[in-house]
Parts: structure tokens; C-alpha cells; sequence
């Protein structure tokens, strides 16, 4: 584990320490937060509820990260991760659009995950040409494909929400392994590749050069171009990854909702745990940051307030997080207690 | 003004150019599409977005960005509706509460913008998921409008011969855009916009209200987002707080479509004006058409918005390589 | 000559003022007097406090301490705005106006004038004109800025200047990026509103300008106020020992270049390149590199002379002509292939292309090798702790440890470290732009032997520094350019200071 904390050991206090404040309140407030029961050899609890609730957020969390430690956003992991949905369940029920409800032959699922998420690491790669051969800021970028995007997933499912029945396909989103839920592994084994590829070859020390210097990084001889485009290349898979569990557990595509406001719970967890900037980043810390929100998300739904709520509520903390890490207003309320104590 | 053919006029040109062929090209292909009515409604259909716009013409040209537009037409929308239902205050009491709370919103991330460095792609995509927030805690369904003075706002209208009307919607949009171009082009504070844009660190030593001028363009954008919602919910008579998603897309592409560089320093409102008319041609093609879906409307969008800013950015190598060459 | 005594006539009167940030004491308790009708040179080294004192006094930083006057008032500007409301307006050597506005705009912005509220396009149009006429400019003035020269952008600026009826006027090294003619012409028009009572403050490191223009003389050191001295009471070569804190006799030792005046005609050629040219950036040249050569390459800021190493490194592509490596045609499209052949290149500006700040010092070292070594290929932490602490010892750089962040080093360790990323490379040939540029003296002379050694180890360099001096030291032989043409090389004896500026002076022709 130390060197995924390298670093970050500082950083990653004020998040574990959120998320610790947020787990306290919980075991106070919701009766039975921190039970976890074993039903057919399966977990079950509030804690291993969120861990799978934030699955996918965590997915994109991982893709963000590395784009913004590049120095850019991706604003289309919500619509890539509607695509990717919207492609596998029309691969597994090519004929629902027609009105045909029957199933024909059952598509393997080779076929259902890989054609999604080709067509995923091409999106973001599209996105990556944009940003970095054409020089279009990644806001605006990514933007065109975040509403783009949408329209092509209605595409896909003609405006239907496809509902679908495969039984591997759904072991994805809603199997489990060794008693865990299958998404959650599927973070682990991610967070844990992405880690390897990051810090046990020089990528990672290229991504945060790149972001925090790119014209130096390209006199070095880095590539920059292409690592940058490689980035939003992986961004767009770990968005199919993720829309392709939501796809498989709700047994449906649904172009319009799947993924829908997630760029931002992404680009939340990325700045709570501590990558605020181009340049140096905090794969530990972005994990930590996208459980806080999802964390503070369930809990806020039971207490019974409505769901879109919840977007004032994170807007709020990533402002708040942003003002914390500001050193324009650190070094202006220095400069006010200094007046002050004159 | 002496009328030169250089190269901040091409994408001008082209603007209004490819809005001819597309204007052309829909007269042919469709019977009754060359008609002062469906040329009407392309002020009536667009009003609301064509008034966003015209301040987010204002944010780029200043080198910056707002993503909050769309989640706040709906905010604006969702709260008239519900004042108007919920409480007894007057109606023009409900408009200016709107768009001061516009203002107020603007002004706000304006500042945070400006005193504490936040990026403005940040400040403004917390904006819009708060707006959004917002819009959800007041109302999760949509609101009908059944105020009197709403319903007689939406059906006044200038009435032309030949039982041709211009409604009041379509009226403030065109004074929107006029007033945004007198004052882009009028105004110190106009051509302040620009000098920031072209750069905002000699703006400064030149002695402009860098951050003054940067407050102000957030809080005009997002007031005329706020009248913007307004017109929107005479057009609809109802409040949405899911109206308006992707709206940003729409709006930038105008922008970008009619003329205005993304990196900022150059653009004019009259660009834009025909930036949002391509965008309403291309959806009353749609319309026309008949057996094409909605969506295809946000894909063409994206597509053209692409290719634009390929063009802009093929422009300005050039450009620079002839400077070069000098 | 203004009447020292007669308070009435001070411009502005600066008393103890000290400024600091972190870890730097920029200002310590200086003293500065500008009299009405006087135009004041105010000098110092790289890193004397120059930029910090006119940053203070246009109100770009805050001072700590100290009293200001301006016109006999108590003065603290807050913002460039304010500044310029009470008449200090300042032309900054990098063109500080608005490059996509027009001429007029750019005269006129912030107070153009109105009717019926709104900008009266026609009169501002018209007063400009004017306003460029009284510099003695007539152009197009409602075209962009950005289509004009340097030379042209720098009056417009004078002109905005004197627009606002500016009391106070600060020339940052205006004549950097001039030449002769365009000198001339902004030292008539510095004494003309010099006549009219304007105070002029003239930063410069040209000293025969100086001597030219100036009626006293202000010199900082190291943030410190070393004195002022009305001008025929400070010989140029006091002048300089003042500057550097020496005695004359060690200026004079430090005259003494080192004996390189041999042209290394035994050597191996190592890279010759040949009709190499960049439309409209660099006409064509050729020039040749010896192996264990260092070739000094001497202009005026905007000769070419970053453009030409740009090239060479694969930065900008040429549009013609060929260049060899060891006698081989080579391709160069990028930095990687220029490091692919051992070239290497310490860029001008050391913060946005060359330091990573938020990356530490072992980072900062070992990134270039890592680049070329590929993703697959890393060193281990071992190795790179061991290359880091070599050149650290190598370089004298000082530093808390190898992962002290890269940004909270000074300067002068900043260079080195960017030396020592590409000395870690072990290049055949290091390009060095102004690598002495803004670090202080002890620094600059631990550069300068090690590039002796480096040469002396077979390394050949290519040296590009606006210091002539440091030229006429360092280097065997020197390619000269002006207005982005070479214009001839010079070595042997023929490398003196003032060779090379009569060169320049007379295109290269007849010496």
C-alpha cells in the first residue's frame, strides 16, 4: 500500500477524515448502518451497498483522475457510459426497436462487452484528438460529445429503453464473486491495473509532467500529444466499463438517465481527494473521494430527501473543496489576520 | 466601416453563408418552408436560446465559459412558475425577483471567478449542478403557468398584414441582440471584454477594470439566462426543472458557429444572431422532414460545432503563418 | 539641469522601502528621487530589485515599509488603474497592449471619448492619428495592433502613455527588440517630453544609452540601495563596479576572457547544417558545429537567435535546407529526435518551458532520460536517487533533499537543475539559451566553468546570451544575427565586445 500513498499521505487526511465524519454520523442516526449480513454466502449491508452503488462513479473517478492530472476535464463520461448501455443491450436484443419482442439467439457475451467498449475507447480517443492535436479547450471538447453523445445513445435505442434478460451479461452488474459484489471487484482489479500502469512505469510520472508543464514536458522529449489522447482514451473505456454495469444491473439501457449528472460526482471525487490542478494526482485519494460522495449521497436518501437534491449538496462540497484548497483566498485571509492583529 | 475581405470576416462569411445553402436547400426540398412564417418562427422557437446567447457571446469573447445556462432557464422557469402559483405577489414582482436572482447568481460566480482564481469551467459546472439542485428542491414536476398577465404577455404579438405576427417573444430577443451589440461595441465595458480576451494580463497593466469588467460579464450572462428562462416559460406556460439539459451545447455552438473564437478576443453578437438561426433551420428541417427523431437535432449540432472550430482552428495556423511570412 | 533643493520639483520620492516574498528580500530599505524634466536611469544586475521597485511603484505589489511621495502626497497605489489615475504609466519591454484591438483602441481604451454614452469611434480614430503624429508615426490606425512591428507597438504604447498626460513615466529596456534608427527615434522623443517636464525612469542594460540619455543614475545591488549619482559624476567603468559590488581591478580580471581564440580546426565536425531556413521566421544560414566547440550565437533580442536553436532542436521545423550529425543527413521533426541524437537544450525561459514546479528536484532530473528510455524502461529508484545526488554534488546545487519540490528553488538552481537533467543524458552537444539570464553573479561564473568543462570533455555548445561579455568568455568562435539573418561569425581576435556591436551596427560589412 505505501506507494500508493506516496506523497499523498498529507493529502489523503482531510478526505479520510470526511469520510470517517460522515460514517460516524451514520452509526448514530441509521440504525443498522454498519451490519453486514452473509445471505447465501452472499454480502449484504449499508456499507457493501454503497461500495456498489459507487462502482461506477468510482470507475469514471479513475478515468477522470488521469485526465485531470493531463490539465483537462472530460465532461462525456456520462453520455459514453449511456453509449456503452445503450450498445450492449441492443447487441443482446437487436430486435426490440423493430417491435420484435421476442429473443432471437442469445449474443455471446464476448460480443456484448467488447463492441461497447471499443466503441467507448474510440469515443474518448476522439475526444483526446480534439483536445490535443487540434488544441480545442477539453471543456468545450468534451462538452460536444457530453450532448452529442446522448443523441447517439437515443440513437442506438431509437428513443426506447430497452429492457433486457442474459444471464452472464447480468452477472456483471449484479453477480457476485467470492460473496462480493461483482462491481466492486471490478474497481479493485481496475484501481489496482491502473495503479500498476501509473506508478510502476514512468506513465504516471509523464501524466503529472505533462499537466504541470507541457511545453517543458515536450521539449524533454515526452510525447505529449499522444499521451494526452491516450488519457481520454482511457477515460472513455472506464465510462463504458462503469455504463455497462449500470446497463447489466437495472437489466435495461436507458439513453437518456444512465450516467446522467455523473461527470460531476467524477469530477468531485477527483478534487476531494486532492487533485485540484493539472500535474500531480492521487489515484487513493480520488477512490476516497468518490466513497465520500457516494456515501453522503445514500445517506441524504435516507433521510428521505429526493435524489436530485443530492446535486445541490455536492455542488456546495466541491466549492467548498475548491475554496479550502484555494491559495489565492489562503493568502488573502493571511493577509486580513495580519491587518487584523496591526 | 471600409469592408474588407481579411480574415476576421471568414468565419463570418462562412457563417452566413452555410446559413444560405441551408436556407436554400430547405426552400427546395420542402414545400411551404420558404414562407414569412416558418422564417418567423425561427425568432419565435429560438428567442430563449438566442437570448443566452447573446451573453455567452459576451463570456467567450472575454476568454471564458459558462456551463451553468441550461440548468438555469430551468431554475428561472421552475420559480416563476411556482410564485406565480404559490404565492399571491404580482407578476412583475415574480420577473424581477427572477432576474435579480440572475444577477445574484452571476454575480457570485463572477467573483469566484475573479478574487479567488477559480477556473471558470469549475466555478460554472458546480453553477449549473446547483441551479439544477435548485430547480429539483422547488418543484421534481413540471409547473403549469395560469397567470393572466403571463398568458397575455405570450399572445401579444405585433401583427403584420396577411395575418403575420411577430409575438412578444420574438420581440425582446431581437432587442436583446440589438442592445448586446451596441453594447459590445458602444461601451467601454464592451471593449473591455475584448481587451481581456486578447490578453487580460496587459488589460491590467493598461489600467482596465480587469476584474470588474469579468464580474459584470458573468452577472449580464446569467440575468439574460434568467430573462432567457422567462421567455421560455411563456413559450411553454409551464416550469421544468428538467428543462433546458444540453441547452449549453446549443448555445455555445451558436456562438462558436457564428464567428466567435473559443479562445476569446474576437466575435460579434451579429454572428451569433445567425449562429442560433442555422441551429433553428437545421431543427425546422427536422421538423419538416417528418421521419427523423429528435436526437438527430443534438447529433447534427455536435457535428456542426466540430467542424466549425476545425475551421477556426485551420484559420488561425494560417493566419499565423502569414504573419509569419511577413 | 533641475534645482536639486526645490521640493516642488520631485516627481517622486521613495524613502526606506522594503519588499519581500518568500525566502527573498527583494527590497531592503531603497531610496529613489525623481525630479520633474529629468530622465533617471535606473540600474542594477539581474535580480537587483529593478522590476520589483517599478512593480511596487505601478502598484502591482504591495510594499512592506517605507513612504512613497508622489508630487509631494502620501502614495500607495493599490492597482495598475490607480497607478496610471495619478499619472505613473509604464511601457513594459514585452509589448503590454492589446493585440486583436486596433491602433486607436489600443491608445484610447478605458478612456475613450463619448457621445451620448457611447463610443465616438470617428473622434477616437481621429485623435489618435494625432496623438502618433506628435511621435512622428502616421498609420492606419484602425488596423489591429498585431499587424504591426515591435518598433511601432512600443510608440503606440508611448503614445497611450502620454494620453493619459502621464507625469511619470517608466521605460522598462525599451530598446531591447529596437534598432539603431528606432533608438534614435525614441531617445528624441524621451528628450522632447523630458523638455516638457515629464520625469522619465530608463531601465536599461545597454550602458552607452545610458550615458546618452540620462541625467542621474540610481543603482540597486541585491536589492539594496547602492546610491545616486547625477551622470558626470559616474564613469562608465564606476558605474559597473558599482553594479557588480567589485573593486575595479577585479572587473578588470573578470575582463579577462579566457584564452579561447583558437579555432578548432583539428576537431571533428559534428553537426553542419546547411541552407536551413524558416519562411519568415529565419532566413537561410549555414553553420557548423566542432565537436568540443562552443559557438556563441550574439544578436538583439528578436534576432533569431532562439528561433535558430528552436530549429535545431526540432521544436520548429525548418522549411529548407539539410541538416548533418557526425556526417550523416538527419531528420529532425521533434525534440525526440533531436534528443534521439544526442542533442540537448536548455530553453530561455526557464518557468513555462523548462523547470515542472510541482515535481521534485529527483523528478525534475530524471524525466528527460525517462522519456527517452521509454514507459517500459523506468530507472529504479535507486539509480535515479543516485543520478540526482551526482549532479546535485556535480552542480553545487543547493537543495533541502531530493524531493524538495522544483518550484521552491531559487533561480540560479533552478538552471542548474535543468543543466543537470541534460547533463544526466550525457549529450554531445548542449544548446544553452541566456543561461545566466536573471541569477546572480556567483552562479553565472560556476555556469561558465562548467561549460569550459564541459567543452573541455568533448561536449560541444552552442551558447546564446544577450551579455556580450559572457560571450567574448566563453566562446571560441561566434555566429552573429540581426533582424533574423546571420550576418557573419567571428573568432580568434576579432571576438571582442566591440567587434561584434560595430558588426551588428554595420550589417556585418566592413569592421
Amino acid at each position: 500500500m505505501k506507494p500508493l500513498l506516496k506523497n499523498a499521505d498529507k493529502n489523503l487526511l482531510y478526505p479520510l477524515l470526511a469520510l470517517s465524519a460522515i460514517l460516524l454520523f451514520n452509526l448514530f442516526f441509521t440504525d443498522g448502518f454498519f451490519s453486514i449480513q452473509i445471505k447465501n454466502g452472499h454480502l449484504f449491508g449499508s456499507l457493501i451497498d454503497i461500495l456498489n452503488r459507487g462502482a461506477p462513479v468510482m470507475l469514471i473517478t479513475i478515468g477522470m483522475t488521469l485526465v485531470y492530472a493531463t490539465g483537462g476535464v472530460d465532461l462525456s463520461v456520462g453520455a459514453i457510459m449511456a453509449i456503452s448501455g445503450a450498445l450492449s443491450a441492443q447487441l443482446i436484443r437487436p430486435d426490440y426497436i423493430k417491435g420484435i419482442i421476442e429473443y432471437g439467439n442469445t449474443t455471446s457475451l464476448f460480443i456484448v462487452l467488447s463492441i461497447p467498449l471499443l466503441i467507448s475507447i474510440i469515443l474518448g480517443l476522439w475526444n483526446g484528438f480534439l483536445v490535443a492535436f487540434i488544441g480545442v479547450q477539453p471543456i468545450i471538447a468534451t462538452l460536444i460529445l457530453m450532448t452529442a453523445g446522448r443523441g447517439i445513445a437515443q440513437l442506438i435505442t431509437h428513443g426506447l429503453i430497452i429492457v433486457f434478460e442474459h444471464e452472464s451479461f447480468q452477472f456483471i452488474g449484479s453477480g457476485f464473486l467470492f460473496g462480493i459484489p461483482f462491481p466492486i471487484i471490478l474497481v479493485i482489479l481496475l484501481t489496482f491495473i491502473t495503479w500498476l500502469l501509473t506508478r510502476k512505469t514512468s506513465i504516471g510520472l509523464f501524466i503529472e509532467a505533462i499537466g504541470a508543464n507541457p511545453l517543458a514536458s515536450h521539449y524533454m522529449g515526452i510525447k505529449v500529444k499522444m499521451m494526452k489522447t491516450l488519457t481520454y482514451g482511457f477515460s472513455g473505456f472506464c465510462a463504458g466499463l462503469a455504463g455497462i454495469i449500470v446497463c447489466s444491473d437495472i437489466q435495461a439501457a436507458d439513453a437518456n438517465n444512465a450516467g446522467l449528472f455523473l461527470e460531476l460526482d467524477a469530477i468531485a471525487s477527483v478534487i476531494i481527494g486532492g487533485t485540484i490542478n493539472g500535474g500531480r494526482f492521487s489515484l487513493a485519494g480520488s477512490i476516497i473521494g468518490a466513497l465520500i460522495i457516494q456515501a453522503l449521497s445514500t445517506t441524504i436518501i435516507t433521510r428521505g430527501i429526493p435524489p436530485q437534491v443530492v446535486l445541490v449538496f455536492k455542488a456546495f462540497i466541491i466549492i467548498i473543496v475548491a475554496l479550502i484548497q484555494s491559495e489565492k483566498l489562503r493568502a488573502q485571509l493571511k493577509d486580513l489576520l495580519k491587518r487584523g492583529r496591526k | 466601416m471600409k469592408f474588407k475581405l481579411n480574415q476576421k470576416n471568414i468565419p463570418l462569411l462562412t457563417t452566413l453563408l452555410v446559413f444560405i445553402i441551408i436556407y436554400v436547400a430547405g426552400a427546395f426540398m420542402y414545400r411551404g418552408f420558404f414562407s414569412p412564417r416558418v422564417f418567423i418562427n425561427l425568432f419565435i422557437d429560438n428567442a430563449f436560446v438566442g437570448i443566452i446567447a447573446v451573453g455567452m457571446t459576451f463570456v467567450i469573447i472575454s476568454g471564458g465559459i459558462d456551463l451553468s445556462v441550461g440548468s438555469f432557464v430551468a431554475f428561472t422557469g421552475v420559480l416563476s412558475a411556482n410564485l406565480l402559483a404559490n404565492t399571491s405577489l404580482d407578476p412583475v414582482v415574480v420577473i424581477i425577483i427572477c432576474l435579480l436572482s440572475g444577477a445574484l447568481f452571476g454575480f457570485s460566480m463572477g467573483s469566484l471567478i475573479h478574487f479567488l482564481e477559480l477556473p471558470p469551467f469549475l466555478v460554472t459546472l458546480v453553477g449549473m449542478f446547483l441551479a439544477r439542485g435548485l430547480s429539483f428542491v422547488i418543484s421534481l414536476d413540471s409547473v403549469p403557468i395560469r397567470d393572466e398577465t403571463f398568458l397575455k404577455l405570450s399572445s401579444i404579438a405585433i401583427h403584420l398584414n396577411k395575418g403575420i405576427k411577430i409575438p412578444f417573444i420574438a420581440i425582446i430577443f431581437i432587442c436583446t441582440v440589438i442592445l448586446g451589440v451596441l453594447l459590445l461595441r458602444y461601451t467601454r465595458f464592451g471593449r473591455n471584454v475584448y481587451a481581456i480576451g486578447g490578453n487580460e494580463k496587459s488589460a491590467l497593466l493598461m489600467g482596465l477594470p480587469v476584474g470588474k469588467t469579468k464580474v459584470l460579464i458573468y452577472t449580464l450572462n446569467s440575468t439574460l439566462c434568467a430573462l432567457g428562462g422567462l421567455v421560455y416559460s411563456l413559450y411553454t406556460l409551464a416550469g421544468y426543472p428538467l428543462a433546458g439539459t444540453g441547452l449549453e451545447l446549443d448555445v455555445i455552438a451558436a456562438v462558436v458557429i457564428g464567428g466567435t473564437l473559443l479562445t476569446g478576443g474576437m466575435g460579434f453578437i451579429e454572428g451569433t444572431l445567425i449562429g442560433i438561426l442555422i441551429l433553428g433551420l437545421i431543427q425546422t428541417i427536422i421538423t419538416f422532414q417528418g421521419n427523423l427523431s429528435t436526437w438527430w437535432t443534438k447529433i447534427f449540432i455536435g457535428v456542426l460545432i466540430s467542424l466549425f472550430i476545425l475551421l477556426q482552428r485551420y484559420l488561425s495556423t494560417r493566419n499565423l503563418n502569414k504573419n509569419i511570412q511577413k | 539641469m533641475p534645482d536639486l533643493k526645490a521640493d516642488s520639483s520631485q516627481l517622486v520620492e521613495i524613502r526606506g522601502l522594503s519588499k519581500s516574498f518568500p525566502g527573498v528580500k527583494a527590497l531592503d530599505s531603497v531610496n529613489f528621487t525623481l525630479r520633474r524634466g529629468e530622465i533617471h536611469a535606473l540600474m542594477g544586475e539581474n535580480g537587483a530589485g529593478k522590476s520589483t521597485l517599478i512593480k511596487v511603484l505601478t502598484g502591482l505589489h504591495k510594499k512592506d515599509k517605507g513612504s512613497i511621495k508622489v508630487d509631494g502626497l502620501d502614495f500607495e497605489s493599490s492597482s495598475p488603474m490607480d497607478a496610471s489615475s495619478k499619472g505613473i504609466s509604464t511601457v513594459y519591454q514585452e509589448i503590454n497592449l492589446v493585440p486583436n484591438l486596433s491602433v486607436a483602441e489600443n491608445i484610447f481604451i478605458g478612456r475613450q471619448p463619448m457621445k451620448f454614452g457611447m463610443v465616438d469611434w470617428k473622434l477616437m480614430n481621429q485623435k489618435a492619428k494625432e496623438a502618433l503624429k506628435k511621435l512622428d508615426i502616421d498609420i492606419d490606425v484602425t488596423i489591429q495592433l498585431s499587424q504591426y512591428s515591435i518598433a511601432i507597438q512600443q510608440m503606440i504604447a508611448i503614445a497611450r502613455s502620454l494620453d493619459i498626460k502621464a507625469k511619470i513615466l517608466i521605460l522598462d529596456e525599451p530598446t531591447s527588440s529596437l534598432d539603431l534608427a528606432e533608438c534614435e527615434q525614441l531617445f528624441s522623443i524621451m528628450n522632447k517630453l523630458k523638455e516638457e517636464g515629464m520625469g522619465i525612469i530608463f531601465i536599461t542594460h545597454f550602458l552607452d544609452q545610458v550615458y546618452q540619455n540620462s541625467d542621474y543614475i540610481t543603482v540597486l545591488r541585491n536589492g539594496s540601495f547602492v546610491g545616486e549619482y547625477p551622470i558626470k559624476e559616474l564613469p562608465k567603468l564606476k558605474l559597473i563596479s558599482k553594479m557588480l559590488g567589485k573593486e575595479i581591478t577585479d572587473i578588470n580580471e573578470l575582463n579577462n576572457k579566457i584564452h579561447r581564440d583558437y579555432y578548432h580546426n583539428d576537431k571533428k565536425m559534428f553537426v553542419k547544417m546547411e541552407g536551413i531556413e524558416r519562411k519568415g521566421v529565419l532566413s537561410r544560414f549555414d553553420m557548423d558545429i566542432r565537436e568540443g566547440e562552443v559557438l556563441g550565437l550574439v544578436g538583439l533580442l528578436g534576432s533569431g537567435r532562439t528561433e535558430m536553436a528552436k530549429i535545431l532542436f526540432g521544436i520548429d521545423k525548418h522549411t529548407s535546407g539539410y541538416i548533418n550529425i557526425n556526417g550523416n543527413l538527419v531528420n529532425i521533426k521533434s525534440p525526440r529526435d533531436a534528443i534521439s541524437h544526442s542533442l540537448a537544450f536548455c530553453p530561455e525561459d526557464r518557468k513555462t518551458e523548462g523547470i515542472i514546479p510541482d515535481l521534485t528536484v529527483r523528478e525534475n532530473i530524471v524525466l528527460a532520460l525517462q522519456a527517452k528510455n521509454g514507459i517500459l524502461h523506468g530507472l529504479k529508484r535507486k539509480e535515479q536517487e543516485d543520478i540526482t545526488s551526482k549532479f546535485i554534488k556535480l552542480l553545487q546545487i543547493k537543495v533541502s533533499g531530493l524531493e524538495q519540490m522544483a518550484g521552491t528553488l531559487s533561480g540560479g538552481n533552478q538552471q542548474k537543475l535543468i543543466l543537470a537533467r541534460w547533463l544526466a543524458m550525457n549529450p554531445k552537444l548542449l544548446i544553452l539559451d541566456e543561461p545566466t539570464r536573471g541569477i546572480d553573479i556567483g552562479a553565472k561564473s560556476e555556469i561558465e566553468k562548467l561549460i569550459n568543462k564541459m567543452s573541455e570533455d568533448n561536449m560541444s555548445v552552442l551558447f546564446i546570451s544577450s551579455e556580450l561579455d559572457e560571450v567574448i568568455r566563453c566562446c571560441s568562435r561566434a555566429a552573429i544575427l540581426k533582424d533574423r539573418k546571420k550576418i557573419g561569425e567571428l573568432y580568434g581576435e576579432k571576438l571582442t565586445e566591440n567587434t561584434i556591436m560595430n558588426y551588428i551596427a554595420k550589417d556585418g560589412y566592413e569592421l
